[in-house]
């Protein structure tokens, strides 16, 4: 193994909120160009995980690195972002009033000040890329539509569509599935595939199905009750016995 | 490719004739004598509440921050405006002293430090600008960073001129206390009294307010437009989209306030007066009501509301001086109950009603787009 430093290290997080620990004592390492899968069940801290992550929320104690030079605890949402990791939200967030389009153009990789948002063109390029992202997620002849008029799954892709105008680094995708027909899902799931490799992505899912077809000899992630309960291929996640007891249990009985 | 809303489509040509009307038309006929200078100077009055309502829509409309201060900022703008011409009456004031009346009158016999520039006419004018800038920038980075948002940012704005106009009404500011400044005489030279002053005036705000719309468009429609509505609907978002926003809200809170402070300066030589109870939350909640009855968002729609809601205040304070605060009131409950968008959004509202008759042919050219969707990637 190559002593590669981590994409990102988190090292004994913890956060409570009201006494309830959401977080309990975590530490979580992601190589670069990884496609993680972080399973668990409800309330086991996954979405407070990715709050920690993006800035959103500030943890009682532990440490978060990014590409071992940055804290992540010193900066706030918007410089994060900046550093590359963008993050789509468990519920579809999009500018609903602006149309798919704009959405993009907002979400676009480049400059972020006043000067360059009165004064900054769309560049050919850049508009070709947003083509080309336009037909990844399937959204081309929606082009002008308003973002909020768009089905349920669309919103979905719109909002990975931004993470890729956004040439984000690491993408945190937050319950991709969630809502989605079986094809949807299935579609998304090969849409990530597609995207693995070029980004580094961690994707938080309940669906297994959904995380058998994206976590094919990869290593899932299971939390529990804030902390990582178990990590490795996804065969081993599944066989292992605390596993089945808090998680997969009720599902394959279910099967 | 898209289909634009209605209103946009007929804002164009309605801004150029609105503008021809404003700027040329107008003071033709007054020149001509069809139009009373009365009447030509109440306008005047109208456009400069008109630029201050499209402030507040920018502010509103645009980036969802309901300001309670831009009565505020224009009254700021015209007592800057004020001090200069208070200089300007030289002798001829009642005490024929070389300074100001009410500085006579409380016993002063020395120009505070702080009036000396004023006898500059660009200081007076460049301080239009800057004071009422300065004090959003204060005001804004401190709301801001603070991340302080909806109502309480609105209550804020609200204490804020609440605190300012206690402040002028004071003696010691030197700034004229309840009776504020009045009695100029002359503005660059020119004669105040007189129609052609005042034409001259008029036509400046008519001029001005063309171009703040023009501008406000061009801002709009920038992609810092698209930040602004995204702020709006979801400033959250926005964060997790690398924008800073508190500094995009900055820069538009600050750009607005001298919007209205202009606005401001142009008003007190034409309207001859300026003091404290301009300053009020009242005044800048009666300018949110225009801009909610002409139609938020729309920059245009601001400008008729300003303009027809004092049209109105002006005809019934006459007619019906007991009850023209009913007739005010009941019109805005109308508007928000039947016309949500506004006397702008009419056209679209009959659009819209007509179109429920034709909705079925629109559904069906829709599955044939889907369905001629390009099979790429």
């Amino acid at each position: 193994m190559k002593q590669k430093p981590f994409l990102l290290a988190a090292e004994g997080l913890n956060k409570s909120f009201d006494g309830f620990k959401a977080i309990n004592d975590l530490s979580f390492y992601l190589d670069e160009g990884e496609l993680r899968t972080v399973i668990g069940p409800n309330g086991a801290g996954k979405t407070t995980f990715l709050d920690l992550i993006t800035g959103r929320t500030q943890p009682d104690s532990g440490t978060l690195e990014w590409d071992s030079e940055h804290d992540l605890l010193k900066l706030n949402e918007y410089e994060i972002y900046r550093l590359g990791i963008g993050r789509k939200f468990q519920t579809p967030t999009v500018y609903g009033d602006h149309s798919v389009v704009e959405n993009l153009i907002l979400s676009m990789a480049g400059p972020r000040s006043i000067w360059h948002s009165l004064f900054g063109k769309v560049t050919a390029v850049q508009r070709d890329r947003i083509a080309e992202i336009l037909k990844t997620i399937k959204l081309y002849s929606e082009a002008h539509r308003k973002a909020g008029e768009l089905a349920h799954g669309q919103k979905q892709w719109l909002e990975i569509g931004m993470l890729l105008a956004q040439e984000a680094r690491l993408l945190l995708v937050d319950e991709p599935a969630a809502g989605m027909t079986d094809e949807e899902t299935y579609r998304t799931g090969e849409l990530l595939l597609s995207l693995a490799g070029k980004h580094t992505i961690v994707v938080i899912e309940h669906d297994m199905e959904f995380v058998r077809q994206i976590s094919q000899g990869r290593t899932v992630t299971v939390l529990h009750q804030g902390n990582v309960l178990c990590e490795g291929h996804v065969d081993k996640v599944q066989s292992d016995e605390r596993v089945i007891e808090v998680y997969l249990g009720r599902k394959s009985k279910a099967a | 490719m898209t289909k634009a809303p209605i209103t946009s489509k007929v804002q164009m040509p309605l801004l150029m004739v609105m503008a021809v009307f404003l700027i040329v038309v107008m003071p033709v006929l007054n020149m001509t004598g069809h139009i009373q200078d009365y009447t030509l100077n109440l306008w005047g009055k109208y456009l400069c509440y008109g630029i201050m309502a499209v402030s507040i829509d920018l502010l509103w409309g645009y980036t969802g921050l309901l300001c309670l201060g831009q009565a505020l900022f224009f009254t700021l703008g015209g007592y800057m405006m004020g001090m200069h011409m208070m200089l300007m009456i030289g002798k001829l004031g009642a005490y024929n002293s070389n300074l100001p009346d009410f500085m006579v009158f409380l016993g002063h016999s020395k120009l505070p430090s702080f009036w000396e520039p004023f006898y500059s006419f660009p200081f007076a004018l460049l301080m239009v600008f800057l004071v009422p800038g300065l004090l959003a920038f204060i005001f804004g980075y401190l709301a801001f960073r603070s991340r302080i948002k909806g109502v309480y940012f609105s209550i804020l704005t609200q204490a804020l001129t609440y605190g300012a106009s206690l402040l002028f009404f004071r003696n010691e500011l030197m700034m004229g206390g309840n009776n504020g400044f009045t009695d100029f005489r002359s503005i660059l030279g020119a004669d105040l009294r007189t129609g052609s002053t005042q034409r001259i005036l008029y036509i400046t705000t008519a001029i001005l307010l063309v171009a703040v719309i023009f501008g406000c468009k061009w801002l709009t429609n920038s992609r810092f437009g698209l930040i602004q509505r995204a702020i709006r609907d979801s400033e959250n978002r926005v964060l997790f989209s690398g924008y800073a926003t508190a500094n995009f809200k900055l820069f538009i809170f600050v750009v607005c306030a001298m919007i209205a402070a202009v606005a401001g300066a142009l008003f007190v030589p034409q309207v001859g007066i300026i003091n404290p109870s301009e300053m009020t939350a009242e005044k800048s909640l009666e300018a949110v009501v225009w801009v909610a009855l002409g139609g938020r968002g729309t920059l245009v729609g601001p400008v008729i509301g300003a303009i027809s809601v004092n049209a109105l205040k002006s005809w019934a304070t006459r007619e019906y001086p007991d009850f023209w605060i009913l007739i005010l009131g009941g019109s805005f409950v109308l508007v928000v109950m039947f016309m949500p968008k506004g006397i702008v959004g009419i056209p679209a509202q009959i659009q819209g009603f007509l179109k429920r008759f034709k909705r079925h042919p629109g559904r069906l050219s829709k599955v044939v787009q889907t369905e001629t969707e390009p099979a790429e990637s």
